[in-house]
C-alpha cells in the first residue's frame, strides 16, 4: 500500500487486520481512538467503513486513555490503536487505568526492531514495553501473524472481564518493514 | 480585573445541573465542585492532567442522551489544548466545557499561566473548530453559561475567575471507588 511521499509498507495486514476486526465487533468494541500508523492502515479503514463502529482520530496518544477512561464510565468499550512511539505519550494518562482499576485495551504496531530503517524510531520502540509495564500494563508480544487474532481476542477478553490494562504489541516482523524506497 | 468567585459561580451552576453529569479537572476545579455538593454523577479527576476533556468526551460519546459538563482550569486545559480539535471533529452534541480561568497554576503555588498574558482559550476552541464559544468576566454576564447546558453542543466557555482563597473541600480519593459509584449511579456497573 502507499504511503504518499514516506515510502511504502508491504500489505501484510490483510488477514490479521480482518480477524482484529471480527474480534472487535464480537466483543461490543464499538470505538477505536488512534493516531493512525502505516501498519494499522488496513485495520483503520475497516472501522472507518462500518456504520457501527467509531473512529476517534486523536492529537496525541494520551488523549485515548482518557477517552477510554470516559467509554467505560459511561458503559460503553472501546480501545487505542497506536504506533510503538505513541506508548511513550501515554505514559502519564496510564496512571488513570492503574487508579480507577479500569479495563484498557490497546493495539500496538511495533517500529524500531525488525530490519528498522528509520533510527529515530528504536528508542521507543525498544523501550515500549518497558514503559507500559513500568505503569502496570500486561503486555502480549506476537510477532507471527496467524496468531494475531488469537492473541488480540485473547487480551480484549483480559482486559474487559478482569478490569485491567492491556497491550497488544504487534512485531514489525508481522507487520512487514517500512522501505523509503521509491 | 478582579474575576468572579469560583466557588459562587459553580455552586450557581451545578445547582441547574439536572441530570447532568460532570468531569472535573485535577486540583481547584474539583475541590470547587465537591464544595457545591457531593454526587454520585460527578467523576472527580485528581491527576491525569490534560485528560479532563477526553474523559468527558468519552462519557459524552457513552451516554449521548445525558447531557456532560466537564469543569476544569486553565493550566489543565492548556495542557491537553488538542483535544479540543478531537471534540470538534467529534461533534458530541451533549458536551458543555468550562473552564474556570484564573491565570495561573493556582494548586501549585499560584504559578503564572498563559492565559494571563496572551493566550485566549476561547480563541483556541473556536480555532480548534468548536463553533459555540463565549467568556465571561461579570456576574453580570454569568446567564450566558447556560448554554453550557442549553446549546447544541459542544460548547466551550471561559469564566474569568479570580485566584482567590477558599478552603480546600476534597472529594474522596481513591479512582476505583470513585469510578464504580459513578457506574453504578448511570446503571452501567
Ligand atoms: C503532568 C502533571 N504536571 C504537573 C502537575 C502539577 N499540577 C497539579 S494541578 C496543576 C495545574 C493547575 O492549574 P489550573 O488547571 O489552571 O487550575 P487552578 O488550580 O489554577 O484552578 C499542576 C501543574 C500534575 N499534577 N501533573
Amino acid at each position: 500500500m502507499a504511503e504518499t511521499g514516506t515510502g511504502t509498507i508491504t500489505d501484510a495486514g490483510t488477514d490479521w487486520s480482518d480477524e482484529v476486526f471480527a474480534a472487535m465487533r464480537a466483543r461490543g468494541i464499538g470505538t477505536v481512538a488512534t493516531v493512525p500508523d502505516g501498519g494499522l492502515t488496513r485495520l483503520l479503514n475497516l472501522c472507518a467503513a462500518d456504520n457501527a463502529t467509531r473512529l476517534v482520530t486523536l492529537t496525541t496518544e494520551e488523549e485515548g486513555i482518557g477517552l477510554l477512561a470516559g467509554l467505560w464510565l459511561g458503559g460503553k468499550r472501546g480501545m487505542l490503536a497506536m504506533q510503538s512511539s505513541g506508548t511513550g505519550n501515554c505514559i502519564n494518562a496510564l496512571s488513570l487505568c492503574a487508579t480507577l482499576k479500569m479495563p484498557c485495551l490497546m493495539l500496538v504496531t511495533m517500529r524500531g526492531q525488525w530490519g528498522e530503517f528509520n533510527p529515530w524510531q528504536v528508542p521507543m520502540g525498544q523501550g515500549a514495553r518497558a514503559a507500559m509495564e513500568a505503569m502496570g500494563v500486561i503486555c502480549f508480544d506476537v510477532d507471527e501473524r496467524p496468531r494475531i487474532g488469537e492473541t488480540f481476542a485473547a487480551a480484549a477478553d483480559l482486559a474487559f472481564d478482569s478490569s485491567v490494562a492491556v497491550a497488544v504489541m504487534i512485531g514489525q516482523r508481522a507487520i512487514g518493514t517500512k522501505s523509503f524506497a521509491k | 480585573m478582579n474575576g468572579l468567585d469560583r466557588r459562587e459561580l459553580i455552586s450557581e451552576l451545578l445547582a441547574r445541573r439536572g441530570d447532568a453529569l460532570v468531569v472535573t479537572g485535577l486540583g481547584s476545579p474539583s475541590w470547587d465542585c465537591f464544595a457545591a455538593g457531593d454526587s454520585a454523577a460527578t467523576f472527580y479527576l485528581w491527576g491525569a492532567m490534560g485528560l479532563a476533556v477526553p474523559t468527558a468526551l468519552g462519557l459524552a460519546l457513552a451516554q449521548p442522551e445525558r447531557r456532560v459538563l466537564c469543569v476544569t482550569g486553565d493550566g489543565e486545559m492548556m495542557m491537553g489544548i488538542g483535544s479540543l480539535a478531537v471534540v470538534a471533529a467529534q461533534q458530541p452534541a451533549n458536551l458543555g466545557i468550562l473552564v474556570l480561568d484564573n491565570g495561573h497554576f493556582g494548586e501549585t503555588g499560584r504559578q503564572e499561566g498563559m492565559t494571563s498574558a496572551r493566550t485566549d482559550l476561547a480563541a483556541m476552541a473556536a480555532g480548534a473548530g468548536i463553533a459555540t464559544t463565549l467568556t465571561v468576566s461579570e456576574p453580570s454576564e454569568m446567564a450566558q453559561l447556560a448554554a453550557l447546558y442549553d446549546a447544541p453542543g459542544p460548547v466551550f466557555a471561559v469564566a474569568k475567575v479570580a485566584l482567590g482563597d477558599h478552603p480546600l473541600t476534597l472529594p474522596e480519593r481513591d479512582g476505583a471507588t470513585l469510578s464504580r459509584r459513578f457506574r453504578a449511579g448511570l446503571g452501567v456497573a
